[in-house]
């Protein structure tokens, strides 16, 4: 039996060689793919360690770290949920993340350079940084109202204040949870997202606020920015233009009317009244005017056809916009249809809510931004925004006749529930038609000054919200504007 | 041969006067060495786990290292002979064991519950009870080396062994799945304060009894019928054996979804025989019919509830990453481990075994891969193969047939039991909940295997004992009766 004893080693030796050249495979060969896989919990587990630092809207946490003592130690709440979805983004060990925890992870994380001194004091205690908190521009008081007054709708809303850029409010409806995706129960993770139909764009995910599902063509509110380019090309609030029941372009194309008869029938109106009652005809013409190029420019001026993003704080990378277009109207029939935002036009709340700031600021677009502060984990600050202006639009001389003009759209015409006693309220609706058959968006731009001192623009958009649409608006603008002065 | 004890293999009467080495001061110099190891492990992963060494590291492996010490007083006493490596070699992997499974009782800086027990001491958690099975399993060990004097009594009770092996083997299968299983694998006897797996034991009995089987009929297997291929087959009436054994392998796979076991049985069986008859045909014959179980037990998965599991195994196997947060979790969990181990790994206690499922028991491959790396899995490795070619040289050495037979087949039961366990968890196989000898919590295991390394020492000693008069056997005690029936005498 030696004989065959002794090959039968043969078969332990092929045995082990195998194992060991599969160990070099497992080990060495792929070693990397393997520790490197998104399943490898230490790369997780590393990031729930310590607590995350907090998003904070004035003293209180919309976003904070809690003590689980599971397995990932720290989990993500969000107290106030769908309200705040928008700005916090979510924080999920299975999707990523999105918003602020995205693009403020590393000071979130504690891993930012911003904390440096905390990071070297920590590493001679032997202690992991923890997160610093970021300190939003959000007025708790603006995002409720408007929170509230698109609960049940499609649309969102933009707040900033004029002067600074500070984003007071940034609500969307319909909304998202983010507290489920932020489970560490995978399986209540995976439910969640499917139930938010992430794939559509158009579901609770999409942030229609920065123009996820859009953007959307704006409608009249593009008045507003034809209105700049004629205020700088000679015109003047009492110039009267050519209106008329309708206005059929040379080039042929559709036929354009306005919203009822009543509104423009003269030859002649004034440009304040055009705005006022929101004359198609008479903006149309204005604009073949005008010529494509120089409403275009105008609209460049203010921020469209450019992209864009939300400024972080102590980071290169902000939170993206969808870019707001003119598109590229050719002809009269095409410059007609763009100049009552129609056509290619299409338009954001949050670019609607800077146009109106511009106006409302004498004519200065101010950057919007989100993040007021860095703050360590004792809440002292480490950082704070510094405002930056986003351009010069329309000269102070220009914005105070535009002013008139919008004025005048709140106090006498479509805009009037936008109204503020004892404040100048200026706007423009707006009512856009898209595909046929399918109900109008309705829209709102506005700002609020309170002596001469600008405080408020907004931004306000339903989608699809069909008759009626723009006056809702409006009335959600005037409240988001209340709210903010505390009226 | 070359390097192992030569007077053994002097022809008998030849020695007579000539003193052989017993080598027990060896055996002690390796005891010792092995301690060494462990000792610098536990103190290693100490260091990395509370920033700190304390003298309690040297708790556990001074433990494990006393266990030795008695099995090897033992051995000089009523072993003289034995290889001196057997035991030194079992002690070193079943102190690593223990320290690996001490340290995966403390959890690392990001567990939630570190601060609790950042102060665990040398004997709280499953590193201390690991130890009590060892000495358990040492006391088996140095019982059977006192009682069983000659390996060849064993025979006496060859057809005992075999039927207490096929009744162990049995029992989970029969008894209702709240008693037996654990994990889906229905091999346990869980009883109120504890559960074995009587599998473990079976196997030794069933190996003894296929020793003693197929020693007496290894004549009549090894007639070749006619050749095919160039392989000599044997009568289609002789393979009644063979075919025994591999249902009791597929009833063992559908009843107690132990594939692993399954494997162990049939390899061994397959290896003795063909050690036995000098065959070549019985491994090829013992392959096809692996194969064909192994298909046939995939291909019927798809719908047969019994080979479900079997089936959902190999897809694991092959897919072992497209899932990892369900079906593919052990899998996917233990080859990122050793992947982030690396080929020097983090060292012990800087790696994060709260993250394998099983880490103490199945798992532990993965646990050991991650903190010493490809270099240290390949060093216990080839730990395990060392025990396995010192086996088979007992086996060569040893004069009887039976005892040559036992050793081979207990030595390879040990090679392919690693196999099994270690290529399932590194995915080379399809992975099975095969214990991983010396190294995994649990007692049955650890019983079982000390008991065949019991059993290679007791052989060993045979095979370089001197037996200065000729014929009858050594100067320690009188041969047993027996000895003529399981000699070459039944050659007739």
């Amino acid at each position: 039996m030696n004989p065959t004893l002794r090959r039968s080693s043969l078969v332990i030796f092929v045995m082990f060689l195998a194992l060991l050249g599969n160990l070099t495979r497992v080990q060495f060969i792929q070693a990397k793919s393997y520790a490197e896989n998104p399943a490898n919990p230490r790369i997780l587990k590393d990031a729930y360690s310590t607590p995350r630092g907090a998003i904070m809207v004035g003293r209180d946490p919309i976003a904070y770290s809690k003590d689980t003592g599971g397995e990932l130690r720290y989990q993500r709440f969000y107290p106030k949920g769908a309200e705040y979805s928008p700005i916090t983004g979510y924080m999920s060990q299975v999707y990523g993340s999105t918003g602020v925890e995205r693009y403020e992870n590393s000071v979130l994380n504690g891993t930012d350079d911003i904390l440096f001194t905390q990071k070297l004091s920590d590493t001679i205690t032997g202690k992991k940084t923890a997160g610093a908190n970021v300190l939003l521009t959000i007025n708790a008081k603006a995002q409720d109202a408007a929170w509230n007054a698109l609960k049940g709708r499609k649309g969102a809303a933009v707040a900033v204040d004029p002067k600074t850029g500070k984003i007071l409010a940034m609500a969307t409806s319909p909304s998202f949870d983010p507290n489920p995706l932020a489970s560490h129960q995978t399986k209540t993770v995976t439910d969640a997202w499917n139930s938010y139909d992430p794939s559509s764009g158009s579901g609770p995910m999409a942030n229609r606020a920065l123009g996820g599902g859009g953007p959307w063509p704006p409608g009249s509110t593009m008045k507003v920015v034809v209105s700049a380019a004629a205020l700088e090309n000679g015109y003047d609030p009492s110039t009267s233009i050519p209106a008329g029941r309708s206005y059929q372009p040379e080039d042929g194309g559709q036929e354009i009317h306005n919203d009822v008869d009543s509104i423009c029938p003269q030859d002649q109106v004034t440009m304040l009244v055009a705005l006022r009652d929101s004359c198609n005809t008479g903006f149309a013409k204005l604009g073949v005017k005008l010529g494509a190029q120089t409403v275009v420019s105008k609209a460049e001026a203010f921020g469209l056809n450019k992209a864009m993003t939300i400024p972080m704080l102590g980071q290169d990378q902000g939170l993206p916009v969808a870019k707001s277009v003119t598109g590229d109207p050719k002809g009269a029939s095409q410059v007609a249809q763009s100049s009552i935002g129609q056509f290619n036009v299409a338009e954001t709340p949050f670019q609607e809510a800077m146009i109106a700031g511009a106006v409302a600021n004498d004519g200065t677009e101010m950057q919007p931004y989100l993040v007021q502060e860095i703050q360590g984990s004792d809440y002292s600050t480490l950082r704070t925004a510094q405002e930056q202006k986003f351009g010069h639009p329309i000269s102070s001389d220009t914005a105070g006749k535009l002013r008139e003009m919008m004025n005048a759209v709140v106090s006498d015409g479509t805009g009037r529930r936008a109204q503020i006693p004892g404040i100048e309220v200026g706007g423009k609706t707006g009512t856009a038609e898209h595909g046929d058959g399918a109900p109008e968006h309705g829209w709102f731009m506005g700002y609020a000054r309170d002596n001469g001192d600008p405080k408020v623009a907004v931004g306000v958009f339903l989608e699809s919200a069909g008759e009626g649409g723009s006056a809702d608006a409006t009335q959600i603008g005037g409240d988001i504007m209340k709210a903010v002065l505390g009226k | 041969m070359p390097t192992f004890a030569q007077p053994a293999a002097a022809p008998p009467g030849a020695t007579a006067g000539r003193r052989v080495p017993t080598r027990r001061n060896t055996e002690l110099a390796l005891l010792l060495f092995g301690f060494v190891v462990t000792a610098l492990l536990s103190a290693a992963a100490q260091a990395a786990l509370i920033n700190t060494v304390r003298v309690d590291c040297l708790v556990l492996p001074v433990l494990v290292l006393m266990l030795g010490l008695v099995a090897h007083v033992v051995i000089r006493i009523f072993a003289p002979y034995a290889d001196p490596v057997l035991l030194p070699l079992a002690t070193l992997i079943n102190g690593v064991g223990v320290v690996f499974i001490h340290r995966v009782d403390v959890p690392t800086e990001t567990d939630s519950d570190y601060h609790k027990f950042a102060s665990i001491g040398a004997t709280d958690g499953l590193g201390i009870q690991q130890v009590m099975w060892t000495g358990l399993a040492v006391i088996f060990c140095c019982a059977l080396i006192i009682v069983i004097r000659d390996h060849r009594t064993l025979a006496r009770y060859a057809y005992t062994f075999g039927l207490a092996g096929i009744v162990l083997v049995a029992i989970p299968a029969v008894l209702p799945g709240s008693m037996s299983e654990v994990n889906g694998a229905k091999v346990w006897i869980r009883l109120p304060f504890f559960a074995i797996q009587p599998g473990e034991l079976a196997k030794l009995a069933l190996f003894v009894f296929f020793a003693y089987y197929l020693v007496r009929k290894r004549e009549v297997l090894s007639l070749a019928s006619k050749r095919v291929l160039g392989i000599a087959l044997p009568r289609p009436r002789d393979l009644g054996p063979v075919i025994v054994v591999w249902i009791m392998s597929v009833l063992i796979l559908v009843f107690e979804k132990d594939l692993g076991s399954s494997l162990l049985f049939l390899g061994t069986f397959v290896v003795m025989l063909y050690i036995a008859t000098e065959r070549k045909s019985w491994l090829v014959i013992g392959f096809v019919l692996f194969a064909f179980g192994a298909f046939a037990a995939y291909s019927l998965g798809t719908w047969l509830g019994p080979f479900r599991n079997f089936h959902d195994r190999v897809d694991i196997w092959l897919n072992p990453m497209s899932d990892p947060l369900n079906t593919t979790y052990q899998l996917s969990r233990s080859l990122i481990s050793l992947g982030v181990g690396g080929l020097f790994g983090a060292g012990p206690g800087a790696g994060d075994p709260t993250s394998v499922p099983l880490a103490r028991s199945d798992f532990i491959i993965a646990t050991i891969g991650e903190e010493l790396g490809m270099f240290g899995l390949a060093a216990i490795l080839l730990l395990y193969l060392l025990i396995t070619l010192r086996g088979v040289k007992a086996g060569t050495v040893v004069r009887d047939p039976f005892g040559k037979l036992l050793a081979g087949g207990l030595a390879f039961s040990m090679s392919i039991q690693v196999f099994v366990i270690v290529g399932g968890v590194t995915d080379l196989i399809p992975l099975t909940g095969l214990t991983t000898p010396f190294l995994s919590y649990g007692g049955s295991s650890l019983v079982a295997n000390w008991i065949l390394i019991g059993l290679l020492i007791r052989i060993s000693n045979d095979a370089r004992r001197p037996s200065p008069a000729g014929t009858a056997g050594g100067p320690s005690g009188p041969p047993p009766q027996l000895q003529s029936a399981a000699t070459e005498v039944i050659k007739l």
